[in-house]
């Protein structure tokens, strides 16, 4: 090996190391458990083959929340990635106040989730709260929105975009900050109109932001239940289960680890199919500078 | 020089002594009501120290109970678990299936301690024995009862004084004490029974009431599909989907409280723990009951128990029961009960001086202790939190009109019995 070589391997180590440790090691270790029953009092768990993945086959709860998680991923990813496009656009241009707006807009990413999560329960309480308000000005009849089924789920949605927006928001202003002006301003003199600008000169140039804002949408959208916890622990009738939530619930309430294990293996294949997509496919089509 | 070198070595010889003779036993206690819980706990923990020196507490303020629970089953698996802890009574199953703790009656010699073993209301300890063994010790335990806004009741024309003492009571009052508008929109709900979060708890105080218990002492049998278990559920259903005097689809627990408070709704459900929230925070005169009666009165026990844990030595279980006495002799649980609402566990606590002044002028407090004979045990069965999110989810599934109360019941119970059958 050369000296270079070494060189490189010896700086990788220390990150390596810690990858190793913390990642790749309990990743290991879920997987073997996985094929285990789960012990009770101590007793070494026997070795049961994949009948824990036969049980979450007949496990309507697992999928209940893999649906669940679906729509989530379906509502959370695209609208805040948008969202944070537009305030990104927004908080870029040159006006009085801009800062201020900014730091309202990055505000929900710095406060903790289960503090605002309660925060929002109020917001969602039938007759009061306040969502409640303006739809009682506008005459629309009450709702129990985090209590029925049909509208919880949007509910923490909601929650979820509102917390996630700002976060991206701050990557595509950086981006966008980076932008050379004068091809803002050749477009001007070719006469290109503000839409057209966008859609063919800024938004190409923002889609490394774009792929590695995809890739953490992505994972909150697997990541981030704190706020179900506090708001519908699930229900109604686990209308609000999503995946992390569930293994959480069969390893922690449960305490049934083997059966835990299997759906964290299931969590982690799914979240490896979307990374080797997005790495694999869109990387292609993303042009660095 | 030579001197105060050989002086400050003695000293920390002395110190390391002294720290090698004390027992010390960490304590695991969750928070589950407002108020300044932490504070109370480290003063109590700092006198216990003062009046038995050789064993030193460490509180250790662990989160919500489930958070408790997480922490100290983790614990015990590594070896290391504290040496006591506060947590649910209804987790003993689950407790004593991870081989976590050990029974009283091992650890508790002296008569003194026997005697301190059977000073508890009987209602409480059904949660905390099983096969003939104690393995709980009453701490924080609470029940359910009805609280009602007396000013809402005398604009409706009724008797502010008089709370229902029947269902079909509670159902007349809650028609009277719902209010529409115009438009047939509901402004005021005339009764709400939270379903959120552990619906299971709240639905005991309707079949309780209605003469039947969800499981067996054993924790190895459930009930879910008797007839007056789905007679009680469909009654709660009914009162939000065909009376409409409360809300349909599932109730938050967290903001009940507050929609008493706005005066949304005249009567509501909870626990007791929330009978000092409810002090501070309604501005209006209020009332606390019974829960209504069906074939009879009724109502579930809930809230936290001492544990001892099994791997600890046994100067730290026998530290651990020194305090889990101390920390309930009669005039410190009267004390706890006055600072948090909860249910002075033991008879003897409601003859303290400060007890008496406190029920003289406040009353309601009492209602709960009064309730108590007719109390049962919280549901609570062998892996306990799977069983009862059995339970939940059908509850839940009925209120929100996803399946009929006897579908959702007799679902539950055949989720229930497949996950019962290794333990029989």
């Amino acid at each position: 090996m050369s000296r270079q070589a070494i060189h490189g391997w010896l700086l990788l180590l220390p990150a390596a190391a810690l990858l190793a440790l913390f990642t790749h090691w309990p990743v290991l270790g879920t997987i073997w458990d996985s094929f285990h029953a789960t012990s009770k009092a101590g007793r070494a768990a026997p070795f049961v083959g994949l009948e824990n993945y036969r049980v979450m086959v007949a496990d309507e709860v697992f999928w209940k929340s893999l649906t669940n998680n679906l729509w989530y991923c379906l509502g959370t990813i695209p609208i805040s990635i948008a969202l944070a496009i537009v305030m990104a656009l927004w908080v870029n241009s040159a006006m009085r106040g801009r800062t201020l707006l900014r730091m309202a807009f990055f505000t929900p990413t710095v406060l903790p989730m289960i503090a605002v999560a309660n925060i929002w329960l109020f917001f969602f309480t039938p007759q009061y709260g306040l969502l409640e308000q303006v739809t009682g000005a506008m005459g629309i009849a009450s709702r129990n929105w985090l209590g029925s089924p049909d509208t919880a789920l949007a509910c923490v949605t909601i929650v979820a975009i509102w917390k996630e927006a700002g976060f991206f928001m701050i990557f595509y202003l950086a981006a966008l900050q980076s932008i050379p002006p004068s091809l803002a301003e050749a477009a001007a003199l070719e006469g290109a109109s503000r839409a057209y600008y966008f859609r063919r000169v800024v938004f190409p140039l923002l889609m490394p932001t774009t792929l590695f804002v995809l890739v953490n949408a992505v994972i909150n959208s697997f990541r981030l239940v704190d706020h179900i916890i506090v708001m519908t622990k699930g229900g109604p009738n686990n209308a609000t289960s999503l995946l992390l939530f569930h293994v959480y619930t069969v390893g922690f309430s449960f305490w049934d680890t083997g059966y835990a294990a299997a759906l964290t293996v299931v969590l982690l294949a799914i979240l490896a199919t979307i990374a080797v997509v997005q790495f694999g496919f869109l990387e292609k089509r993303v042009h660095y500078q | 020089m030579k001197r105060i070198w050989q002086l400050g070595i003695a000293a920390l010889a002395a110190l390391a002594f002294a720290a090698t003779a004390d027992t010390e036993i960490t304590f695991y206690y969750p928070v589950a009501v407002g108020g300044p819980i932490t504070r109370t706990i480290d003063q109590m923990s700092a006198d216990f120290e003062r009046e038995n020196p050789g064993i030193k507490v460490k509180p250790v303020y662990a989160g919500t109970y489930q958070e408790t629970i997480v922490k100290a089953i983790t614990a015990h698996k590594s070896g290391q678990p504290p040496a006591t802890a506060i947590l649910l009574s209804t987790d003993m199953y689950t407790l004593i299936d991870e081989e976590a703790i050990v029974p009283f009656d091992d650890i508790a010699a002296s008569a003194d301690e026997r005697a301190w073993m059977k000073s508890f209301y009987p209602a409480f300890m059904a949660n905390s024995q099983t096969g003939g063994k104690t393995w709980g010790i009453p701490f924080q335990r609470s029940t359910i009862v009805l609280y009602w806004n007396k000013e809402l009741f005398k604009e409706a024309g009724m008797d502010p004084n008089r709370p229902p003492a029947t269902w079909k009571e509670m159902l007349e009052y809650a028609q009277k004490l719902t209010k529409r508008d115009a438009s047939g929109n509901v402004t005021q709900y005339g009764l709400q029974i939270p379903s959120s979060g552990f619906p299971y708890w709240l639905f005991q105080g309707l079949t309780t009431p209605n003469g039947v218990e969800l499981m067996n002492a054993a924790g190895t049998e459930t009930y879910f599909d008797k007839p007056e278990v789905i007679d009680a559920l469909a009654f709660w259903v009914d009162l939000g989907r065909k009376h409409k005097v409360m809300p349909a689809g599932v109730v938050e627990w967290g903001t009940t409280p507050k929609d008493f408070f706005e005066r949304k709704i005249a009567m509501m459900w909870t626990t007791t723990g929330n009978l000092t929230n409810v002090r501070t925070n309604a501005k209006f005169e209020f009332g606390v009951a019974m829960l209504p009666a069906s074939k009879r009165r009724g109502s579930p026990t809930g809230g936290g128990n001492f544990y001892v844990f099994k791997k600890s030595t046994k100067e730290q279980q026998q530290a651990a029961v020194k305090f889990a006495r101390w920390m309930t002799t009669p005039e410190r649980a009267a004390q706890w009960g006055i600072d948090t609402g909860y249910v002075a566990v033991r008879p003897d606590a409601w003859q303290t001086a400060k007890m008496t002044e406190y029920v003289k002028g406040f009353p309601v407090a009492a209602v709960a202790r009064d309730q108590l004979q007719y109390s049962v045990a919280e549901l609570s069965t062998h892996d306990n939190q799977r069983v009862t999110k059995a339970l939940n989810d059908g509850l839940q599934a009925a209120l929100t009109g996803a399946k009929t109360p006897e579908q959702a019941m007799k679902d539950a119970q055949a989720e229930a019995s497949r996950i019962l059958r290794s333990y029989r």
